[in-house]
């Protein structure tokens, strides 16, 4: 039905999905291939890893500045404010859903609208990732671009070592982001509902 | 009505900036160590810890030599014109007292290894003609300073191409100076400094072009521009040793590779250091490696030193947690997706 159809993605912010889903992929293959680089087998070749890290590392940073700078300025930033007050409250019931609701065919408790386009658990944890985790990961990943800028000693320890340790902490909590958010995605009127939507701009209500 | 509390996250992320930019301005020690600045650091002398030279046991005997050869100019007297003379001592004549008395051999005697005629002044011509020691005349087969493997060491440096390219004339001494060569990489803390301490030994030769000369007739080298290739170039040059890859260990008993290798055989492989079983660990980092290991401290673990080499700075227990996480979330998904199946 028509009116089930709510256009939710406009044009810019699909494009900065989809060039963001596939930078974070390619980072996330070129740094484990990296962090995990054995003498005889290679996920990449070590030399390729590096190159290509660096180039989507450059590039995840300028597309997250239009995501930063486009939330700023559009109602698309809206979404990411958190009210503070019922928050737990809020929290634990879209945890209940997904734990014991979805299973007894419940609708769920905080429907998709205009306003609301995420589901508190969703909202939590996307202004988590790409408000807190992301910056993090790019800040610490142009640390190790340049080296040489990061202080020797950082809290009586080495400064290499803390930022190469909080990029790493970093990415590896974005990685299970991902796999989450992509199982998550399943969960919608069909299970390719929400994939659909993110390519053509339309939410399909349950 | 009650006003809504909204918690903007942009904020947060001008905050994590501003954290860092904070951070990293505040800092106000060397940071790493630059190339130009790691030669100019390993060729400083020294310095004593103490000035009183009667600690040691030689040192009054060896004062008549450092007299005239512990400085740049000498005076004697000239018993035929009947006047004292102020001489220049050659650069390769002079020995520093204070790089001699840090360094392995500061307990000997001068005449323990050059004749005793040297007491006599001035010396005889054909004393220029003396045989120089090198390393084995004295360590072979001593088991004092068998953990040194010396006699193995010896057979790496006979197949290395300084051995077989310059043969005789390329002796111990060439790289490691009897008056002032001390050990590094088992005793210094700071692995920095002993790059920087073995990095001159090589740079000594190869970006002095009139020592250079002595061995070779090739054109100058230039050693950034061959080096071009390696990424972050300044960083690596810093912070490891040239034998890391020009040098090549015929076995594991001995610390530092001493079979230096033709250019072309020179690693341009990454993963040599870059993996899960980095040649640095059996070279640079060996008795750093040892002496963490044996503090089995959670973070200290990965710390290990004051580089971060991708792929093999690992945290064994970062590396298990990590797994069991992401086991837990796989095995979650699955039992998630069977129930919605199920439940359907």
């Amino acid at each position: 039905m028509a009116q089930e159809k709510l256009y939710l993605y406009p044009i810019w912010i699909r494009l900065w999905h989809f060039l963001n889903a596939i930078l974070c992929l390619i980072l996330i293959i070129t740094g484990v291939s990296m962090q995990f680089s054995a003498p005889s087998i290679a996920l990449v070749n070590f030399d390729t890893s590096v190159a290509i890290h660096n180039i989507a590392g450059i590039v995840l940073t300028i597309n997250y500045l239009i995501f930063f700078i486009g939330n700023l300025f559009t109602f698309n930033g809206a979404q990411y404010q958190i009210v503070y007050r019922g928050l737990y409250k809020r929290l634990i019931t879209q945890a209940m859903y997904y734990t014991f609701g979805i299973f007894k065919g419940e609708s769920p408790p905080f429907p998709i609208s205009r306003e609301n386009k995420f589901n508190p658990l969703q909202r939590f944890s996307y202004v988590f990732v790409m408000y807190l985790f992301v910056p993090i990961v790019f800040i610490s990943g142009w640390a190790l671009l340049y080296p040489q800028t990061i202080p020797t000693t950082i809290l009586g320890t080495s400064g290499l070592h803390l930022t190469d340790l909080f990029h790493i902490i970093s990415g590896f909590i974005i990685s299970f982001f991902m796999i989450v958010h992509i199982y998550f995605c399943t969960i919608g009127k069909h299970p390719g509902s929400n994939f659909k939507s993110i390519i053509n701009g339309y939410h399909e209500a349950h | 009505m009650m006003r809504e509390i909204y918690i903007r996250p942009s904020w947060l992320v001008i905050v994590l900036i501003l954290l860092t930019i904070i951070i990293f301005a505040f800092d106000y020690s060397a940071g790493p160590l630059k190339y130009e600045d790691a030669r100019q650091k390993g060729q400083t002398a020294p310095e004593l810890q103490t000035t009183d030279l009667s600690q040691f046991p030689n040192s009054e005997e060896n004062d008549k030599c450092f007299q005239c050869h512990g400085q740049s100019k000498y005076t004697y007297e000239n018993t035929e014109q009947g006047r004292m003379v102020n001489q220049r001592m050659y650069n390769e004549l002079i020995v520093s007292p204070n790089e001699f008395y840090v360094s392995n051999h500061r307990s000997f005697r001068c005449t323990d290894c050059h004749s005793e005629e040297y007491q006599n002044f001035p010396h005889e011509g054909i004393l220029r003609m003396e045989y120089k020691y090198t390393c084995l005349d004295c360590h072979e087969g001593d088991d004092t300073y068998a953990h040194f493997y010396f006699e193995e060491l010896d057979v790496e440096f006979q197949e290395s191409v300084h051995s077989e390219k310059h043969s005789d004339d390329f002796t111990c001494w060439m790289c490691h100076n009897p008056h002032t060569y001390k050990i590094n990489a088992r005793t210094n803390e700071n692995i920095r400094e002993t790059i920087v301490y073995d990095n001159t030994i090589c740079l000594d030769c190869h970006s002095d072009f009139r020592r250079f000369q002595l061995l070779t007739d090739r054109e100058r080298p230039n050693l950034i521009k061959s080096h071009d290739w390696l990424p972050n170039q300044e960083l690596h040059l810093a912070s490891v040793r040239c034998i890391e890859c020009h040098a090549e260990k015929l076995s594991d008993s001995a610390l530092v590779a001493h079979k230096v290798l033709p250019k072309s055989m020179a690693v341009r492989n990454c993963k040599e250091c870059h993996s899960s079983n980095p040649e640095l660990l059996a070279s640079l980092y060996k008795y750093e490696a040892q002496a963490v290991r044996s503090k089995d401290g959670f973070f200290r673990g990965i710390t290990t030193s004051d580089s971060v080499v991708i792929g093999a700075s690992r945290n064994q227990t970062l590396n298990i947690i990590s797994l069991l996480l992401f086991a837990g979330v796989i095995a979650g998904i699955a039992f998630h997706s069977v129930l919605r199946i199920i439940k359907k």
